[in-house]
């Protein structure tokens, strides 16, 4: 083989020469973890909607004020976050390092604010109407058990997320990050807000209370 | 930020615009599906619905907020294909079976 059909192998995608995917290694990785927990909350969804449609006492305890009202906010908010993201993240690619922690900060406030009012609904459905993950006063049992389990494992992914912005906000912010490291976290951040596009109509809006 | 920093950061896609855009379109989806929550629809079309609209909104997010429409298609390719396969293959006893039990249900 001569030099230079050596050097026209290297070059092309699939032979070393080039990323196939055009990412860097940090993105690919993030969107390989991506798929896994997608098929993770598929997992859960799908287990959701099979008992959600097969129980038919499901309860329905969700009146349209104050519980759909809150979780409606709350969506609003966790899109808001995905928007200041995604800005973030092309101030970041502008190289404009103030703008970018700025956007930061207000994602990080809106998914910090989601978890308080979310908190704030799990506990008033623990101490007033006291559901738990085997048993509510409404019917069937195993409610309790899908909505916490569902909105826990959500609720978890927003705050680890809170924890990894604060980091990456800190470290673009003072110059040790690049902002692809900022991009990469803004994947994590837009896949915990599509995960609750599905949350907040098949957990809510399949249980809504319209007697309230 | 120096030339050579520019010359590798071009990888900057969409406007505050587009963004902007695809946030509004998000947000009237949501408006629509709270609406449809109004009205008594049979579960199974409720669930239809929902997900249907749900899974635009999805497209919309991974399309424009996590940049895959402007990425190398075979990205595109390694990620959504298998993702969709493994997804529908979760749904194999769901059709069948849940829909089987919510018409034995007394009336």
């Amino acid at each position: 083989m001569s030099h230079t059909e050596t050097e026209g192998i290297l070059t092309t995608p699939w032979s070393g020469g080039a990323s196939p995917f055009a990412v860097n290694s940090k993105k690919l990785g993030m969107w390989l973890f991506l798929v896994s927990d997608s098929l993770t909350f598929s997992a859960v969804l799908v287990a959701y909607a099979y008992v959600r449609l097969s129980n038919p006492d499901w309860p329905r305890p969700f009146e349209i004020w104050p519980a759909i009202a809150k979780s409606t906010l709350m969506t609003l908010i966790l899109l808001s976050s995905s928007l200041t993201m995604v800005l973030g993240v092309a101030a970041a690619h502008r190289g404009d390092r103030k703008k970018t922690v700025r956007y930061l900060m207000w994602t990080m406030i809106f998914g910090a604010a989601f978890v308080v009012i979310h908190a704030t609904e799990w506990y008033t459905l623990i101490t007033q109407e006291h559901v738990t993950p085997w048993s509510n006063p409404w019917g069937a049992p195993l409610f309790g058990g899908t909505f916490f389990g569902l909105t826990g494992l959500h609720m978890l992914h927003v705050t680890i997320g809170v924890a990894y912005l604060a980091v990456i906000a800190w470290g673009f912010g003072n110059g040790r990050f690049k902002s692809e490291d900022v991009e990469v976290s803004g994947l994590y951040w837009h896949f915990v807000d599509l995960v609750w596009m599905f949350i907040f109509p098949l957990v809510y809006l399949m249980s809504v209370n319209l007697k309230g | 930020m120096s030339a050579h920093e520019a010359a590798i950061d071009t990888h900057e896609v969409g406007s505050t615009k587009l963004f902007a855009q695809v946030w509004f379109w998000l947000l009237l989806l949501t408006g629509i599906e709270v609406f449809l929550a109004y009205l008594r629809l049979h579960p199974s079309l409720m669930l239809t619905i929902l997900v249907g609209l749900s899974l635009i909104k999805a497209a919309l997010i991974v399309s424009y907020f996590m940049h895959l429409r402007f990425e190398h298609l075979g990205l595109f390719l390694l990620l959504i294909p298998a993702t969709v396969f493994c997804i529908c293959m979760m749904l194999i006893m769901f059709f069948p079976d849940s829909l089987r039990l919510i018409d034995l249900r007394p009336h």
